[in-house]
């Protein structure tokens, strides 16, 4: 069970999107689970097979708690069995026919241990087991008081599964139950917001213990780019045009370019910068709260790049799933405040990134030029960084930067 | 398409937008960015799916002819008759 917020310390899994002997490479999505963000895709980071599920859908895990057991590739049965969870060692033998039942024969299947496992097919069933129950079963039947011969098991052997016990609570208490959810409709399926409060809370009281915050503040003359912006997009159908908030990403990630220590993460005692820029967006929630999935290798992105990556993420912020690595990987964050907000913000950065850009609501605004005062389209830019990394002359310069590239919009 | 036909196809494309927004105590009048909270990419998201719906171009500077559902549905009314 990966960790996915500061404050996370287990988190629900809800569904496996693979099957033991399934092969999995590198980034592929592999399960489904419920957190403070709403569900959450996970993915995995070795190329493999999986041996052996070690979780049930419906069971909670603590973090670090083993989610399933992965046979490296030209990894044998017997290895894969000696090694809990992941943390199979790769040996180099290529192009092996992976064995179709990676279960070993003296473990019975539902006969794991309930806390995540040291060696977890060590047991095989003690003799005067008499119940076969999985382990989410047993500790769910313990948790809610009930006897589970009397759960009617629909596993392997007759084995009690998680399921089976939920099944059999829900007809315990049917009116009760089932009442609750349907009174109040979430805006996203798996959404707690006071869940999803408590995980901003503790994001920000750490950001605000551990990071001394610098603040920086400049008014950009953004014309040029809405006059560019609305040309272009008079020649587009509506889901191809592009928003202001692409633009406003695109000149952030290129200065980033300018003052690249202003990207990355300090973890631990250590600060390291990033070369792939991950840009966070804070992407408000109709209904309140706030979550900041990172557009993944943003650097090679151009503005129309941006704004389909844009319309992706908060669609998927808002109704669907996020990936693991979208909400763990950021390495810097833009909060924009959109049309109708107000003259600036000021962030409070996202640990363990370094930075975090604000951008203020657009508004038509005096400004002089060629000492005559004319109306122009301008927005205020903020800076909140971390002065363990960078200082406020840099900071600057990165404002300065942004700046200079939202006067040339047409080189974005 | 009558203006109650209009109504309903609008009122199903902001639904899809903002799943919250509750059609059935959605005011006419309601504004749709300062009232019921649509942010520009929920806007847009509008736009598109009118525009695929009734296959009109709806260019920017119509966008303020969207701004309640009465509006919109005056400005769909029209623009599918002209």
């Amino acid at each position: 069970m990966p960790s996915l917020g500061a404050d996370m310390e287990a988190g629900k899994l809800t569904e496996w999107l693979v099957a033991p002997g399934d092969r999995v490479a590198r980034g592929d999505i592999v399960a489904v689970v419920e957190t403070q963000k709403g569900a959450i895709e996970i993915e995995i980071f070795e190329p493999g097979e999986v041996a052996e599920l070690l979780a049930e859908p419906g069971q909670t895990l603590p973090v670090g708690a083993p989610l399933a057991r992965l046979r490296a590739p030209g990894e044998t049965d017997e290895g894969a069995a000696a090694t809990p969870a992941a943390q199979a060692e790769p040996e180099t033998r290529p192009d092996r026919a992976p064995e179709p039942e990676p279960v070993p024969p003296s473990a019975p299947e539902p006969a794991r241990e309930a806390e995540p496992p040291r060696a977890p097919v060590a047991a095989g069933g003690g003799a005067d087991e008499a119940m076969r129950a999985s382990p989410a079963a047993k500790a769910r039947a313990a948790e809610a008081g009930i006897d589970l011969g009397a759960v009617a098991g629909s596993g392997p052997g007759g084995a009690v599964l998680l399921a089976d016990v939920e099944k059999h609570l829900a007809a315990q208490e049917p009116a009760a139950r089932k009442a609750a959810p349907a009174s109040r409709a979430p805006a996203k399926p798996g959404l707690d917001m006071a869940e999803m409060r408590r995980a901003i809370a503790a994001a920000m009281s750490r950001a605000k213990r551990e990071i001394p915050h610098y603040y920086l503040a400049h008014e950009i003359d953004l014309q040029k780019a809405q006059d560019w912006l609305s040309a272009q997009n008079a020649t587009r159908p509506p889901d191809r045009r592009l928003l202001m908030g692409a633009l406003l990403i695109r000149a952030t990630i290129r200065a980033l370019g300018r003052v690249p220590e202003l990207n990355g993460r300090h973890e631990g005692e250590a600060y390291s910068p990033s070369k792939p820029v991950h840009c966070g967006l804070a992407v408000a929630m109709r209904g309140g709260g706030l979550i900041a999935p990172a557009i993944l290798e943003a650097q090679e992105k151009d503005p129309d790049a941006i704004m389909e990556a844009m319309r992706d993420i908060v669609a998927r912020t808002r109704s669907g799933r996020l990936r693991m690595s979208e909400i763990t990987q950021g390495t810097i964050t833009v909060s924009a405040l959109g049309e109708t907000g107000v003259d600036a913000l000021f962030g409070v950065i996202y640990p363990p990134q370094v930075a975090l850009v604000g951008f203020g609501t657009p508004r038509t605004r005096p400004a002089v030029q060629s000492d005559a005062i004319v109306a122009r389209l301008s927005v205020t830019a903020s800076l909140a960084a971390d002065h363990r990394v960078s200082d406020g002359r840099r900071g600057a310069t990165f404002l300065a930067e942004i700046d200079r590239l939202l006067q040339e919009p047409e080189t974005l | 398409m009558n203006p109650a036909d209009l109504r309903a196809a609008f009122v199903e494309d902001l639904t899809a937008v903002a799943p919250d927004i509750d059609p059935d105590s959605l005011s006419d009048d309601d504004h749709l960015q300062d009232d019921l909270g649509l942010d520009s990419m929920d806007f847009l998201n509008l736009v598109s799916a009118l525009h695929k719906r009734f296959g009109l171009p709806i260019p920017e500077a119509d966008y303020p002819e969207l701004a309640t559902p009465a509006k919109a549905v005056r400005y769909l009314a029209r623009a599918l008759a002209g």
